[in-house]
């Protein structure tokens, strides 16, 4: 989202960037540095999101982890440098400065597991502030794990850090905090860089705005029919435990007839509510239904009231790459509703039907325009857009109320984007399927949501029709929507 | 090395294999053998083992991997053929008492054994190996102590205990065998065994388009992809390790007739390493089987079995057959395991 360089040498970055470029331009893919090692060789460091600490190993350990200080001893003289013994004095004494240098006042000799996550964070930065060579400090994300106070006092030891001649490359979608301590900034939007407004002059609604960036012009499309006030679906203080994802207190009510759009940075929760209501992932809260209290963690339950999900994650949940393009169709009707099956005493023993299954596979490749040589076909064969409109396909199939689509054009070519993007307008607006549309690409909520609905850090921060203002969008998925108004 | 399409589809390891095979033949031909006699015996070892090979197919399918449990089946189909040999029954209805009795038995010890599997999610293989040998050893100590009183049964001294192998001499040898036994080309067929493997594989395959078995086969592809549809893996993992259990005591059974004898003790230890070559070398992955690949993988095995202990005593005057033997199942085993994720 944004990276800004801060202190004094910047030219390491830039030599690094390049570097990548030209090799990028030479070679395809292969990057200057072979492996974490040569990086860390070249004095870059990097502080991760997700902690790179070894839980049973004590604080100095951790910070030495490989660079440890050693002693010759009698077997190392004999069979090598490997064997040598740990110089544990050193060790301690190099944590313990390391440690100071960040302002962590902890003992440098007892276990990491089990310490606050901020602690980890500065244990962290630790281990990267005691390498000699250390010239660039990659922060990604470093603030997200961390309370407010904790967070001032990195932002401190960031400055202090770039004071002593350490660049440091810090990513973060955090606003305000690239205001206070960037002295460039860089804005990146799907890979690009959209801007590199001046820290001095910005604002957070300028820099905002760039993150959003323009929607393709909103198609002016008129509905059919007006979605009703009535609610379809009601969510109240939904939680879940998904991995990757943080949904923490969602309260939002769907409409009978519209298309929401639920938008926001990764990692905040847009995905999970989706998956959190048709029983993926252990969730909890309250869900309403068409009037009646809905059961949490049951996914069959969901698919037999009326609900249908086409998933984020096509080649895991979405798709069987192995099976025919029918059997895919077909398979959520067969089970949920026992369709598609020649009629037998015994339930669990129906024969597949299947002409009937064929014959609906051929309706539905005509009427998505999926691109196959034919029903058979393994859909692992498919292009990316055709997968996808096999699994809009299976969801039609189950003629649900209410339709929750994720990531409906991730992975796929810019006139397919278009093709599912219709399909699933003519899915609302000709049968009055209810949909949920959660997208990473803001642009395309707006072209086809009634309201488009933004979380942060797990919550709803706003729901805003889709030709708000880019600053409000961008505001509100900064955690920030209160500046917008 | 690149091979055309159709030669990579059929595989190299199936093509080595046959290639052997094939110089097999040639060289029975070769010195003038009892061709006929050969590929006889070669198809009553099809008819055999058929069914044991048929009783990894659900385990594979299911998302178990290789059942390396199958003496569990085994073992219950042996109970079975005990009982049924301790009541005297003779005959065709001997073989049907055996079979029920162990289907009976494999139905709750399969469920058992699914249960610890999905308890032991990822080491299905080691665990069923384990599991495999320990009931093997534990049923031993059963045969000698089981109160089984038929004087044909029990060791001549001492009166208890059974014995390490029963005759089916008069009882049931060879009674299914025999049952539609023709002759083509001077060739003799066992009809009856081969119509009960063919109606079996018919029906294993009928079940995997059934609503239970599409969901089986679903759970196995992606277990996630199931979740979301509305399946219990946990419940389809539980149904095709019954399923591979059962189809292990009705396989037991109907080796021991076409056999001759019933074996117990020891012998039902390493009886999954043979059936599991069979289904490799059918060219079936730890991951994806069909009925076809049991069919071919069989008659391939079985064939090379049959016919590389003659040949090769007639060139080399040793016997190197069990070697070969060794050298294919484990190599075949092992070549299987290496491929787990690359399909």
């Amino acid at each position: 989202m944004t990276s800004s360089a801060a202190g004094a040498p910047a030219l390491e970055l830039k030599g690094i960037v390049k570097e990548y470029e030209q090799n990028r331009v030479l070679k395809g893919v292969s990057l200057s540095f072979q492996s974490p090692a040569e990086a860390m060789e070249a004095g870059i460091g990097m502080v991760h999101q997700e902690f790179m600490l070894l839980p049973g190993f004590r604080v100095a350990e951790n910070i030495k982890l490989n660079r440890e200080p050693t002693l010759p001893n009698p077997a190392s003289r004999v069979l090598g440098k490997k064997l040598e013994s740990l110089d544990v004095a050193r060790m301690r004494a190099d944590a313990r400065r390391a440690l100071d240098a960040v302002g962590l006042g902890i003992d440098e000799w007892i276990r990491v597991a089990g310490l606050p996550v901020g602690h980890m964070q500065f244990i962290e930065i630790a281990r990267e502030v005691d390498k000699e060579r250390l010239k660039l400090l990659i922060f990604d994300e470093p603030t997200a794990v961390l309370t407010e106070s904790d967070a001032e006092k990195l932002l401190d030891i960031m400055r202090g850090l770039a004071s002593k001649g350490h660049a440091i490359l810090f990513i973060t979608h955090r606003l305000d905090e690239v205001l206070a301590v960037a002295n460039r900034i860089t804005v990146l939007r799907d890979g690009e860089v959209v801007g590199t407004p001046d820290p001095k002059t910005t604002t957070v609604a300028r820099i905002a705005e760039l993150m959003v960036g323009r929607p393709a012009a909103i198609a002016a499309q008129r509905r059919f029919f007006a979605p009703t006030t009535e609610p379809a679906l009601g969510i109240e203080h939904l939680r879940e435990d998904m991995p990757g994802e943080r949904v923490e207190d969602i309260s939002l009510a769907v409409r009978r007839g519209e298309i929401l759009g639920i938008g926001g940075l990764a990692g905040h929760g847009k995905l999970g509510i989706a998956n959190g209501i048709m029983g993926l992932y252990p969730a909890w809260g309250r869900v309403v239904f068409g009037e009646k209290l809905f059961p949490l963690n049951e996914p069959r339950e969901a698919l037999e009231r009326g609900l249908a999900f086409v998933s984020e994650d096509r080649r895991g949940v979405g798709l069987l790459p192995e099976e025919s393009v029918e059997l895919n169709i077909a398979l959520s009707a067969l089970e949920a509703q026992g369709r598609f099956l020649h009629p037998s005493p015994i339930p669990a023993l129906q024969v597949l039907n299947h002409g009937a299954m064929h014959r609906h596979a051929l309706e539905m490749i005509r009427a998505l325009d999926i691109r196959t040589t034919g029903p058979s076909q393994q859909v692992r064969r498919l292009s990316g857009g055709n997968q996808q409109k096999v699994c809009v396909a299976r969801a039609m199939t189950l003629r649900p109320k209410l339709l929750f689509v994720s990531e409906p054009t991730r992975g796929i070519d810019v006139g397919a984007k278009e093709r599912v993007l219709e399909i699933l307008t003519a899915l609302n607006r000709e049968q009055e399927v209810t949909l949920v549309v959660t997208s990473s690409e803001l642009a395309e909520l707006r072209a086809i949501c009634d309201r488009v609905a933004i979380v942060y850090r797990g919550k709803v921060e706003a729901i805003l029709p889709p030709d708000a203002p880019d600053a409000a969008f961008g505001l509100a998925m900064a955690g920030e929507s209160a500046r917008a108004a | 090395m690149r091979l055309p399409g159709t030669l990579r589809e059929f595989g190299i390891p199936r093509l080595l294999i046959a290639v052997f095979l094939a110089v097999l033949f040639g060289v029975a031909v070769a010195t003038h053998m009892d061709l006929r006699g050969l590929i006889s015996d070669s198809i009553v070892r099809v008819g055999r083992n058929g069914i044991l090979v048929l009783a990894l197919l659900p385990a594979i399918q299911g998302g178990l991997g290789l059942n390396f449990g199958l003496p569990l089946g085994i073992i219950c189909g042996l109970v079975g053929a005990v009982i049924s040999l301790n009541a005297g029954v003779h005959g065709i209805w001997g073989v049907a008492m055996a079979a029920g009795i162990g289907v009976a038995l494999a139905v709750p010890v399969g469920m058992g054994y699914g249960w610890l599997l999905n308890r032991t999610r990822g080491q299905e293989m080691m665990v069923g190996t384990y599991l495999g040998f320990a009931m093997v050893s534990m049923m031993s100590v059963f045969w000698l102590l089981a109160p089984f009183k038929n004087p044909t049964l029990v060791w001549a001294i001492g009166g208890r205990g059974l014995r390490t192998t029963l005759s089916l001499g008069g009882i049931y040898d060879k009674v299914l065998d025999r049952w539609l036994e023709f002759t083509v080309a001077g060739v003799r067929i066992p009809g009856g065994t081969l119509v009960v493997f063919g109606g079996l594989s018919f029906l294993t395959w009928l079940f995997f388009r059934t609503r239970m078995g599409i969901s089986i086969a679903a759970a196995r592809s992606s277990t996630r992809f199931a979740r979301a549809a509305g399946i219990s893996d946990e419940r389809t993992r539980l149904q095709a390790t019954v399923l591979s259990t059962v189809l292990g005591a009705i396989g037991i059974v109907i080796f021991s007739q076409s056999y001759g004898f019933v074996q117990l003790y020891t012998a039902p230890l390493l009886m999954a390493f043979p059936a599991i070559a069979c289904i490799l070398i059918g060219g079936a992955t730890v991951t994806r089987a069909t009925i076809g690949h049991v069919i071919v993988g069989t008659l391939l095995f079985q064939s090379i079995l049959t016919v590389a202990l003659p040949v090769t005593s007639q060139v080399i005057q040793g016997d190197i057959s069990e070697t070969a033997r060794l050298i294919i199942q484990n190599g075949m085993i092992l070549y299987a395991l290496t491929r787990v994720g690359r399909a």
